[in-house]
């Protein structure tokens, strides 16, 4: 343990408005704390700058997963664990509930959560392909009230985000999806469990009976400063019929959105080619979705 | 009869044991913490030490190399040389050398104390690299970088060459591995000039910390005590390094006045202690057209780092191992180990012979494809048989017979079968998981290397006590092996007794004698032997007393336990090595019979590759072995499923990835090692040939796993991918990013549709 522990503050607040009057008193001077599995990484490391931190865990109002009409939305300190237990949700969004079992291992997966996972803003976060290709959308709450954005809108750059100060995610909101769509979830780190992805994929096509693709989206993380969706990818494929010609224009396109660095973890160029091919397999798979 | 329970099993699962960080000492209610600074460059004078920040630093302990001529001792951790310092003087040789130690009662200061030393440093050039140390541009280490260099030769390599069918040459490289033991290195001293020093700790090799203490304190040995802590994992990991930390905490105790305990932390056990030796090794083989080994040209260079530490002789083993389990009439082997500026490496599992094995192993792959034969066809018409010679030109004079072993793992591997099937389904283009299967043959000589053990000299005890039970008193340690089960048994069996009145005392240098350290796959074969002899004796000495009659029951004994020592006094057998007479071995000339002997092995590895990621995983593994007597089936299967995986893991994940010098991903989340869900079903058969000389008739086991894994895995990788990715799928780790590169350029029939 490297970390000065004796330096650090941590305030449990005991509701939402409590929890935003703390952010709104002192703007700046409080880090929320939710599952603490990023936190304490770098507290054990000594390199957590915040000294003062605001443990969410008693707030009840970021809790609980409820279904709606259109919608499923899901309380900010929902865990993977908390995901992959809710049946209706994972039967629904089966992208979502393969991102959330593959977030570095059992006992992880109990305590991060999913709004920690968005706020803590990596681009190697394991839900982000997911709630990017699911069309999330985010409540954020503030001492003024709240507001929702689009999650594929709040990643701005690396470790950056919508977030103002004072500012929490209160929710995440989940669309339902139309029946018949393919989808590919597709962690790459090297091991089967806990990993932290070089790369990460997750896909959602859908197809009109003439074959032509009503729908795609595609979303990759690692391979960019934040996760991103391959719109440029995405709009040659819209309306088209999938052949061996389109995808590889599809993948063409996607090449512009990668910048893919070299790091402790892998190479630039590995993380570009795997990018490549992930795409290639899930378009096959589309392509051959219906087919004979 | 059934496996026996872990002695400690107990206490590891209720939590109970109690490891060195866990330790209260009696008498000593405030015990400091201690902590390391170190150099944050490879190579470099030290100008100056500051010492900066807010820090109160009149209330902490400092040691630095000035301090230790006071004291009396000489600056340096004794081992084979003594030219690693305990504390940097002027020189700096590799980054993460130690050059100052603080100790202050509470460890968070102390870790914002750490962070506020910096030095001034002039730097030097530094070399990183085998090529680089080997043109001497600088000298790093001695006269030439080189800390050993050796050739063993048989029969006449040069005369092969003009006349052979084939020639096949090969280049194959493995990089360093971290033991990665679980609990992380610590240790605790008391020492001061009336007590003189004792320390506990984390360690496999109790005598070893106990040498280099009384050197760095010039001490009598009897005023240097080591115990060892109960110990979360070894592989090698804490054969010498303990004994620098051991140290490093008795330097700040003796000038604190009062017990310090360093722990160190996982970022910092990665990036400072040892590793294994990264290797680099060329073969040049001469072979007939029908598969018959010629001649094996093979030149075998290990990077040592910056200090010699025991890389001599982890050098002697894997030169040893170089030609593997097979009969040529012509060998040189030609070994090196040299200087660079990274921390020193030192012992891990294998200890030479995993570096050296995989680039035979590879390389035997390379000469079937050559020579147009199966691979294990290739290996069964070379094997080593009795009555033939090794490459040191040690006589086999045992019951050898690996074309049964080769066959056992064939069949249950269902190897010929699946390698056809796979070969058909490799070929579809639009299938992007391609499967391969791989093997290799291979052995492990158990116990110390040549005349080793000889010279060790390793002497073990057991003693009765009052109760009737038997106490166990050597110095080997369980690390998890389960060294201390095998020891209660070897003794309950030689005396016909209970395995629960057996006790094996926990290693303590003011109580056992030397029976030497825990290593070389040594601590069954080789002392469970001594507690053997010592047990039986034991019986002897009650028998001839008329205490004990010839048959007894286990309350008989217990009750002639005590007459003895009532009527006679202390009950206590020791046992030393003696070495068997078919070992005669020349340490000048490499000649003779290296080890005792070997235990064997032929492995296959399953794999499969997805074209999509570049990954390669192992889906099936089988490891036949022949280990002697398997005393202790399921810690026997427990060794080899362990060292499977950690073989996996050398194999195919775990890159330590070196920036001048520094390990750059000193983390378990950058530094990979295979988890649970990783590991492929493991099938273990053990085939039994008992060895005279072993307790029970038991050969040495631990190490063995660990030379066969990587290439049997790589093997069935180049399969899956085809012989032109093959040819250059020659270094370990192969990590998905150079799988990548290894199929740039191969055909697109490999490639198929992707980028």
């Amino acid at each position: 343990m490297r970390g000065n522990i004796p330096a650090y503050d941590v305030r449990a607040p005991k509701s939402l408005t409590e929890a935003l009057e703390f952010l709104h008193r002192e703007p700046g001077a409080w880090k929320p704390l939710a599952g603490g599995t990023d936190l304490m990484v770098l507290l054990e490391m000594g390199v957590l700058e915040h000294k003062r931190l605001l443990s969410l865990h008693a707030v009840p109002e970021l809790k609980g997963i409820r279904e709606e009409k259109d919608r499923f939305v899901i309380g900010a300190l929902t865990t993977f664990g908390e995901i992959q237990a809710h049946a209706e949700l994972c039967r629904e969004f089966p992208l979502l509930r393969e991102a959330a079992a593959s977030v570095g291992a059992i006992a992880i997966q109990n305590r991060a959560t999913l709004a920690g996972n968005i706020a803590n803003a990596s681009p190697a976060a394991d839900s982000a392909p997911a709630l990017l290709a699911l069309d999330a959308k985010l409540e954020l709450a503030s001492h003024e009230g709240s507001r929702w954005v689009e999650y594929r809108a709040f990643h701005t750059g690396y470790k950056k985000t919508l977030l103002q100060q004072g500012e929490l995610i209160r929710a995440i909101a989940l669309p339902k999806l139309a029946p018949g769509y393919v989808h590919a979830f597709r962690k790459v780190g090297t091991r089967k469990a806990q990993a932290i992805s070089k790369v990460a994929f997750a896909g959602l096509a859908r197809k009109a009976p003439d074959g032509k693709l009503t729908e795609v989206r595609l979303a990759f993380g690692s391979v960019a400063p934040t996760a991103f969706r391959a719109t440029t990818a995405e709009s040659r494929l819209q309306g088209r019929v999938l052949d061996l010609a389109l995808i590889r224009d599809a993948k063409q396109a996607l090449q512009q959105q990668l910048t893919p660095i070299d790091d402790v973890r892998s190479t630039a160029e590995y993380r570009r080619r795997v990018s490549l091919n992930l795409l290639e397999d899930f378009l096959l798979q589309a392509k051959n979705r219906g087919e004979a | 009869m059934a496996s026996r329970l872990r002695k400690e099993g107990r206490e590891k699962l209720t939590g109970r044991s109690q490891y060195v960080d866990d330790l209260r000492l009696p008498g000593h209610p405030e015990v400091l913490h201690g902590t390391t600074v170190r150099s944050p460059v490879a190579r470099g004078t030290l100008k100056a030490v500051r010492f900066g920040g807010s820090i109160p630093w009149k209330d902490f302990v400092i040691v630095t190399a000035k301090d230790i001529p006071a004291i009396g001792g000489k600056n340096a951790i004794a081992h084979i040389l003594h030219d690693q310092p305990c504390l940097v003087d002027e020189q700096i040789n590799h980054p993460e050398e130690a050059i100052v130690l603080l100790a202050h009662p509470d460890r968070f200061l102390l870790e914002e104390a750490r962070r506020h030393v910096t030095f001034e440093i002039d730097p030097l050039p530094a070399v990183f690299t085998i090529e680089k140390s080997l043109l001497k541009d600088p000298v790093i280490w001695g006269k030439d970088n080189t800390f050993k260099e050796f050739t063993i030769e048989k029969g006449d390599v040069d005369g092969v060459w003009q006349t052979a069918d084939l020639i096949v040459e090969g280049e194959y490289h493995t990089g360093a591995q971290e033991q990665l033991y679980i609990e992380p290195n610590g240790m605790i001293a008391v020492a001061n000039a009336n007590e003189g020093v004792t320390v506990w700790g984390s360690m496999q090799c109790p005598y070893y910390v106990h040498h280099a203490l009384t050197h760095l304190f010039a001490l009598p040995d009897d005023k240097v005590r080591v115990i060892q802590a109960e110990t979360g994992g070894g592989f090698g990991g804490k054969e010498d390094y303990p004994s620098m930390i051991a140290c490093h905490a008795a330097l700040l105790a003796w000038k604190a006045g009062k017990p310090v305990k360093i722990i160190y932390d996982r970022a910092e056990d990665l990036a400072a202690t040892t590793k294994r030796h990264p290797s680099s090794t060329r073969h040049r083989t001469a072979v007939s057209r029908d598969g018959k080994l010629l001649a094996m040209d093979i030149d075998f260079l290990l990077d040592g780092g910056a200090y010699m530490t025991i890389s001599t002789v982890v050098l002697s083993r894997g030169g040893i191992h170089a030609a593997g389990p097979y009969e040529c009439p012509n060998v040189r082997i030609h070994a090196r180990a040299l200087a660079t500026n990274s921390p020193p490496y030192g012992a891990f599992r294998g200890f030479g012979a995993p570096q050296s094995l995989f680039a035979l192993e590879r390389h035997m792959d390379e000469i079937a494809a050559k020579v147009g034969l199966a691979p294990e066809e290739l290996r069964r018409r070379n094997f080593l048989q009795e009555g033939k010679a090794t490459a040191t030109g040690q006589i086999i004079r045992e019951k050898l017979d690996l074309p049964k072993l080769l066959d056992s793992a064939l069949q249950s591997s269902e190897f010929i079968k699946k390698r056809k099937a796979f070969q058909e389904a490799n070929q579809d283009p639009a299938n992007p998981i391609k499967r391969g299967m791989g093997l290799s043959t291979f052995m492990h000589g158990a116990g110390f290397t040549g005349s080793g053990e000889k010279m060790l000299a390793s002497v073990a005890a057991v003693e009765a006590t009052p109760a009737g039970t038997v106490r166990v008193l050597a110095s080997n340690t369980e690390i998890g092996q389960g060294q201390r089960t095998v020891f209660a048994q070897l003794v309950a069996d030689a005396l016909g007794i209970d395995f629960d009145l057996v006790e094996v005392v926990q290693p303590d240098t003011k109580i056992v004698p030397n029976s030497g350290p825990t290593v070389a796959s040594r601590t069954t074969m080789i002392v469970g032997k001594l507690v053997e002899t010592a047990a039986i004796s034991l019986r002897q000495t009650l028998i001839q007393s008329g205490c004990l009659a010839k048959t007894y029951t286990t309350a008989e004994f217990r009750k002639a336990c005590g007459e003895y020592l009532s009527k006679l006094g202390a009950l206590k057998c020791f046992s030393q090595y003696q070495q068997p007479g078919h070992i005669d071995w020349d340490d000048q000339k490499y000649r003779g019979d290296a080890y005792g002997t070997f235990a064997w092995a032929v492995y296959v590895a399953e794999v499969s590759v997805d074209l999509r990621t570049y990954e390669a995983q192992v889906d099936h593994f089988t490891a036949v072995q022949e280990i002697g007597k398997v005393v202790h089936p399921v810690l026997a299967a427990g060794q080899i499923e362990g060292g499977v995986l950690q073989g996996i893991g050398y194999a195919l994940s775990e890159e330590v990835q070196l920036r001048n010098g520094r390990m750059a991903n000193n983390r378990l989340t950058n530094y990979i090692i295979p988890t649970a869900a990783d590991a492929p079903d493991i099938k273990v058969i053990f085939a039994e040939n008992p060895y005279p000389h072993g307790p029970q008739g038991a050969k040495g086991i631990g190490e063995l796993p660990l030379d066969g894994v990587a290439p049997a895995v790589l093997n069935a990788v180049a399969m899956a991918l085809g012989p032109e990715a093959a040819s250059r799928i020659h270094s370990i780790p192969l990590l998905p990013e150079s799988l990548m590169k290894a199929l740039d350029g191969a055909a697109e029939s490999v490639k198929g549709e992707r980028s």
